[in-house]
């Protein structure tokens, strides 16, 4: 079965002063129907940028889609302009932002900003249009919903706001929606109520999501099969059971040891491990891995050659050079 | 709303206070009073000039000038000019409906050329366009309107005689024919004072667009396919609006100094011209009231713009 949205080679460039910043260099995921994937990795990775050259959301220029293709649904999506992709925003692929508290207009009421998403695409009147979206806010837990839809954004609570971001991004009900770290703005509480709420609306809907977070636990508790990149690149994909069981690349098994433990007793407490360094600045990449430098197994080959992501189990693949040499990492 | 308005009324009423106050004691310090031409003149005898400088009690102090003028204003009796021989209220009354057209008219321009040409230089950033608009911007605010209506006059008037230079008050002609000539004479003062004030509100619109494009919720609503269009006016154009209307309320305290020079260019009988003309003749009373009605103005001009940014940002609550 192909999948529902196939990413293959992307390249997303910015040109800023000091030359080309390549935050997206050669990505593959895909998405199937109906399935979690959680796209992880720390802030800077081009987690983002990826996810906002699938609609053309990031600002050209500077930036700019270079190489690759975005398949939805068999059909690119690269060479399409902004306007043609009017007609699958929204309706074909929703889009819940990682700022509630400024992803919504604050002059414009809530209800109006989701129906006007149903006015464009479903051709709904203003009247149905406000009742659908009313049915929208009672399915996404809004209290008082028939009320709130005539507040305006500052109205709300930040959980709140998340909650009308997601029924904007569902109104239409489509086949894809991406959620670019849906929880990170919101206190530990209510990160679990959305959370919920999304798997809740995923039961209901069916669509597919890609979820992007740099946070392990989320993606323990939400995914089936996860993509971690580093710094522009994809450097390991395997569904999250045998991610978190068997993690192969160093990367990937620096951010497992980094999610910090209750379970432990205090006796066996250890300092929490950290990845040291930070992510490399994408101008003028050295060659090589990108992560040799903050890899504690790094040689010589790492400067020098780059590792191509290849398969090392049935549905996992990642990009080390360190499995090739020895079959497993230790 | 209505409670709003009225209270932000009052409070505008002891802001007028202060405001008469010092004009009246700066006036009062000035040198000269409609009376000084007596004492030169080897015609009037000096005890009559004396006594009628007692008889409107001008050689009082000023604060028991400053109460009597107030009581009288407040009456509605806003005094006597010396040099027209009539009311001051007449006189302002008949000037002020000119002042009001062409300054009216040449807000409404700028407006008219400032939000689409900033809108649409800010969505193509450093692109053509914005270099066009942003060099003519530049060339706008530098030249001052003294010098742009002498050009105007020299070149619409004089080489070209398409236009009048100098405005009327008293066109013979009627129906059609008068509106349409009250239209021509009225054009250049109004393009002068009017492109003037759209090169400035067009880098304004542009920044203040430029603000509101890369923020969260512009990104949002292209995520929904709106479009372009609908993007751009519904959803960054009314919140870059907000602090437009600030900085168009508060810009109209120059707009009316811009409007007394350009009005002494083309000889408009308005009130800016007849404030340059009663501080030239010492007609205190007229200069009294002038300053005070613009003074009105820009108190009423902030009170809409105070209604306005209500009416656009729903975070402001008239309370």
């Amino acid at each position: 079965m192909a999948p529902l949205l196939e990413i293959k080679g992307l390249k997303t460039h910015f040109s800023t002063d000091d030359g080309m910043l390549q935050a997206v260099d050669g990505v593959d995921i895909a998405i199937n129907k109906g399935e979690t994937l959680c796209v992880v990795g720390e802030s800077g990775c081009g987690k983002t940028v990826t996810a906002m050259s699938i609609l053309k959301l990031i600002a050209m220029p500077p930036g700019r889609i270079v190489q690759g293709q975005i398949l939805f649904e068999g059909r690119d999506l690269v060479p399409l302009t902004s306007h043609e992709l009017d007609d699958i925003r929204a309706k074909d692929i929703g889009f819940i932002f990682q700022e509630p508290m400024t992803s919504l207009n604050p002059v414009l009421t809530v209800g109006e900003q989701v129906a006007e998403s149903l006015r464009r695409h479903e051709g709904l009147s203003k009247k149905d249009a406000l009742a659908r979206t009313v049915e929208m806010f009672k399915l996404v837990q809004i209290p008082n919903a028939a009320g709130r839809v005539h507040d305006y954004p500052h109205q709300f609570s930040g959980g709140m706001r998340q909650r009308v971001m997601i029924a904007m991004a569902l109104a239409c009900k489509p086949k894809l929606v991406i959620a670019d770290e849906p929880t990170t703005a919101l206190d530990v509480t209510i990160q679990a109520q959305i959370l919920d709420l999304l798997q809740d609306m995923k039961d209901r809907f069916g669509m597919a999501v890609m979820l992007i977070t740099h946070a392990m636990g989320v993606v323990a508790e939400t995914a089936q099969r996860v993509v971690v990149m580093y710094a522009g690149k994809v450097v390991e994909e395997a569904d999250v059971d045998s991610l978190f069981e068997n993690p192969r690349h160093p990367y990937t098994q620096g951010l497992i040891r980094s999610i910090p433990r209750i379970d432990l007793d205090s006796k066996n407490k250890t300092r929490l491990e950290a990845i040291g360094g930070s992510v490399p600045i994408l101008i003028n990449p050295a060659p090589g891995c990108r992560f040799a430098p903050r890899c504690r197994f790094a040689f010589d080959r790492c400067a020098a050659e780059e590792p191509l992501l290849r398969e090392v189990a049935p549905g996992h693949r990642m990009a080390c050079h360190l499995g090739e040499k020895q079959g497993a990492v230790a | 709303m209505s409670q709003y308005v009225l209270r932000r009324l009052l409070i505008a009423v002891p802001s007028l206070l202060g405001i008469s106050l010092v004009l009246y004691i700066v006036l009062a310090l000035a040198p000269g009073d409609p009376f000084s031409e007596l004492a030169t003149n080897p015609n009037v005898p000096p005890e009559v000039g004396a006594a009628l400088r007692a008889k409107f009690g001008l050689d009082d102090p000023i604060y028991l000038r400053y109460l009597r003028w107030l009581a009288a204003m407040v009456q509605g009796d806003w005094g006597f000019s010396f040099v027209s021989r009539m009311n001051v209220d007449t006189l302002i009354l008949q000037r002020l409906p000119t002042t009001l057209y062409v300054i009216g008219s040449a807000q409404i321009l700028a407006l008219l050329i400032a939000i689409p040409v900033g809108v649409f230089a800010a969505t193509r950033p450093y692109s053509i366009f914005d270099q066009i608009a942003n060099t003519f911007a530049f060339i706008g605010f530098s030249l001052p309107t003294f010098f742009t209506g002498l050009l105007f006059i020299l070149v619409f008037s004089i080489t070209l005689d398409w236009l009048p230079f100098v405005y009327s008050s008293d066109i013979k002609a009627t129906g059609i024919r008068w509106l349409f000539e009250q239209i021509r004479q009225a054009i250049m003062p109004v393009m002068v004072l009017g492109l003037f004030q759209a090169a400035s509100m067009t880098r304004f619109v542009r920044s203040a667009m430029l603000d509101v494009i890369r923020l969260d919720y512009v990104t949002t609503a292209r995520a929904k396919g709106l479009g372009q269009p609908r993007v751009i006016v519904k959803h960054a154009m009314r919140n870059a609006m907000i602090p437009v209307v600030t900085l168009v309320a508060l810009q109209m305290p120059a707009v009316f100094g811009g409007a007394i020079v350009t009005e002494q260019i083309f000889r408009i009988p308005g009130i800016g011209s007849l404030l340059i003309s009663s501080i030239l003749s010492n007609d205190t009373p007229v200069v009294m009231a002038v300053t005070f009605v613009f003074a009105c103005l820009v108190v009423l001009f902030n009170l809409i713009a105070d209604i306005l940014y209500g009416w656009l940002d729903p975070r402001i609550s008239f309370r």
